[in-house]
């Protein structure tokens, strides 16, 4: 049993997310509030670890962890917490740490709390829940945690250093993996690059059905646009996955993102919350959106849109 | 091939959430099925149709009314539904994968299809726990399945359109973002017709596994900034966007 806190990172084609140094940034601070290090965990080969702000770095550098691979992430991340009892263990909440954090807790058997937004000195979480219409706070029991932590939480900055890491071999064997990685997916290309446009229309599940995808059209052509959307529209096949903007899909910037019928879930902010000008249409007063965008209105997207072309 | 599914139902985001004590009070919401679960439904029918076998959809009963949306798995393509009836609508996650897997382990699954989340997790998820009480491998963010014999190719969601495939040595569990087609509609008219006939097996809860993660406040975020809201009619509202954009010379 220790008081540190462990940070595992996360990285994709050697270079680390945001969310590991936002991650080590408040891994320092608990740390120094638990009375113990914060160290951050780096589980891959090929990457450059010496970038942390951690009182430690701890790099498990194997051929067999080159590439992603959930199964043997696991083992060594469980022998790892096993044999040095952080306090607290932080994930980020990304395609790399939802296959862990659970995992992990069920393994060994401690509270886990996802969706994390922040972490007090005492443990006691927020964590933002129901597409980001509320927000809980939970506290754990017992001698550790783990957290699984939104992207954006906390500053980036607090987390970047230089900090030499201690690269050691796998603390488990990686022989018998059943999971094997066969190759890499790289991005369907031969549509508009979203994320070069300076003027989105963004549709939602709130368009209803394929048929009223035109009306978006429209009013994009009227506005010399380009009609992106949510994840459910691309799930739907209204959309093509290219036009898709969000936590597993594009992050674009434009001058003005006009949504229509778009909630506001954590994961598609993640993608467009520094866009110039958001105006959100809803029917929900009370849909997470209107909290992030610049300018809203309660009222029937099919409606506002039908208004808009008669006046462009 | 022995294919499972496990289904969750969860107030609807849509409407208002009222609080009670420290939760959303489950008596004043409606409750839908998970949308990752339509998608990881369709992953598993998809799969028997391609190499045969039978789709179990398995559920945890905690308020009392899953018989609506195993109704509507069948009606999409499974064959058999259970029901662990625990009734106890507070139970973590850890209890709920535990109950769970204890119910899953007697089908001898050959896959294990869950959804890749779902929005009022608090204490994670429920796919990467099944995994590790069942002992078998988990990815999730998965956006599709090829089964052939023994082992099951999948591919994993990163960002930005980028993934992985990866081999995997049956059985596992799956974490369904996406099925690699959108699911299929079911009429509510075969909706009714298999809620008559269909029989769901019930299972008492079995196993103990929580974590303790106690609740201490449940409410609406704290924000710190609110749009500024455009009142009016729908036409009020289009020529009052449309003057603002062409303000900011954006139309
Ligand atoms: C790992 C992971 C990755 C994800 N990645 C992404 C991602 O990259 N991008 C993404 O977008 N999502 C992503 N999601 C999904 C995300 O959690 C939400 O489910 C999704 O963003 C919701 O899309 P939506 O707002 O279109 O639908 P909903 O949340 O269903 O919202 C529809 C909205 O339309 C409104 N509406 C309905 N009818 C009308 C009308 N006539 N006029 C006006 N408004 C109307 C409703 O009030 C509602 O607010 C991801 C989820 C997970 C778990
Ligand atoms: N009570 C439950 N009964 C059956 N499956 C569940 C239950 N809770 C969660 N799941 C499964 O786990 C997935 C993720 O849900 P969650 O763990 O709540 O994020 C769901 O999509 C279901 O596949």
């Amino acid at each position: 049993m220790s008081n540190d806190v462990f940070v595992i990172t996360d990285h994709m084609d050697g270079k680390f997310s945001d969310v590991s140094f936002e991650m080590v940034g408040k891994a320092k601070e608990l740390a120094s509030a638990l009375g113990g290090g914060a160290v951050a965990v780096v589980v891959g080969s090929g990457v450059s670890s010496n970038v942390f702000a951690s009182d430690s770095t701890i790099h498990v550098d194997d051929a067999a962890l080159s590439q992603f691979n959930p199964e043997a992430y696991g083992k060594v991340i469980e022998a790892l917490v096993k044999e040095k009892s952080p306090r607290l263990v932080m994930f980020g909440w990304t395609a790399t740490g939802m296959d862990l954090a659970a995992w992990l807790s069920a393994r060994l058997g401690v509270p886990c709390a996802a969706y994390v937004k922040n972490i007090d000195a005492d443990l006691t979480m927020t964590c933002q829940v129901y597409g980001g219409k509320m927000s809980a706070d939970v506290a754990p029991e017992g001698d550790m945690a783990i957290a699984a932590c939104l992207a954006g939480s906390f500053p980036a900055e607090a987390g970047q250093g230089s900090t030499a890491a201690t690269s050691i071999a796998s603390p488990v064997s990686l022989d018998g993996l059943k999971t094997k990685f066969i190759e890499a997916i790289k991005p369907a290309g031969g549509d508009v690059d979203i994320t070069a446009q300076t003027k989105l229309v963004s549709i939602g599940r709130g368009i209803g059905s394929k048929d009223n995808v035109e009306l978006a059209e429209e009013l994009a052509q009227k506005l010399g646009a380009t009609v992106s959307s949510s994840r459910p529209v691309v799930d739907a096949g209204w959309l093509p996955r290219t036009r898709q903007v969000g936590k597993s899909g594009l992050k674009v910037k434009p001058k003005l993102y006009l949504m229509l019928g778009i909630s506001g879930a954590p994961e598609h902010l993640e993608g467009m919350k520094s866009a110039e000008l958001i105006i959100a249409i809803n029917t929900d007063k009370k849909a997470p959106i209107f909290n992030v965008a610049h300018y809203g209105a309660t009222a029937d997207l099919f409606e506002v849109a039908e208004a808009m072309l008669e006046l462009l | 091939m022995n294919i499972v599914v496990a289904i969750k139902h969860i107030p609807s985001i849509a409407d208002d959430l009222p609080v009670k004590g420290n939760n959303v009070d489950f008596d004043s919401v409606d409750f839908v099925l998970n949308e990752f679960d339509e998608q990881s439904i369709e992953q598993a029918v998809l799969v028997k149709e391609a190499v045969g076998g039978t789709v179990t959809v398995v559920g945890v009963d905690l308020i009392g009314e899953l018989d609506a949306v195993l109704h509507l798995a069948l009606a999409k393509g499974a064959d058999k539904a259970i029901k662990v009836t625990a009734d106890e609508p507070s139970a973590d996650s850890h209890q709920q994968a535990k109950w769970l897997s204890e119910a899953i382990k007697g089908l001898s699954p050959d896959i294990v299809f869950a959804g890749v989340q779902a929005s009022n997790d608090l204490d994670g998820q429920i796919g990467p726990m099944l995994a590790a009480y069942l002992d078998m491998p988990y990815i999730g963010g998965v956006s599709s399945v090829e089964v052939s014999g023994n082992t099951a190719t999948v591919n994993k969601e990163f960002a930005g359109g980028f993934g992985a495939k990866y081999a995997v040595s049956l059985p596992m569990v799956v974490g369904v973002q996406a099925a690699s087609k959108p699911p299929r509609y079911a009429p509510i008219s075969k909706v009714r017709q298999v809620a008559q006939t269909a029989a769901i097996e019930k299972v008492a809860p079995s196993g103990d596994a929580s974590a303790g993660l106690t609740f201490k406040k449940m409410a609406p975020p704290v924000v710190t900034g609110h749009a500024e809201m455009i009142g009016g009619s729908s036409k009020e509202v289009a020529a009052k966007i449309v003057e603002l954009l062409k303000s900011k010379g954006l139309a």
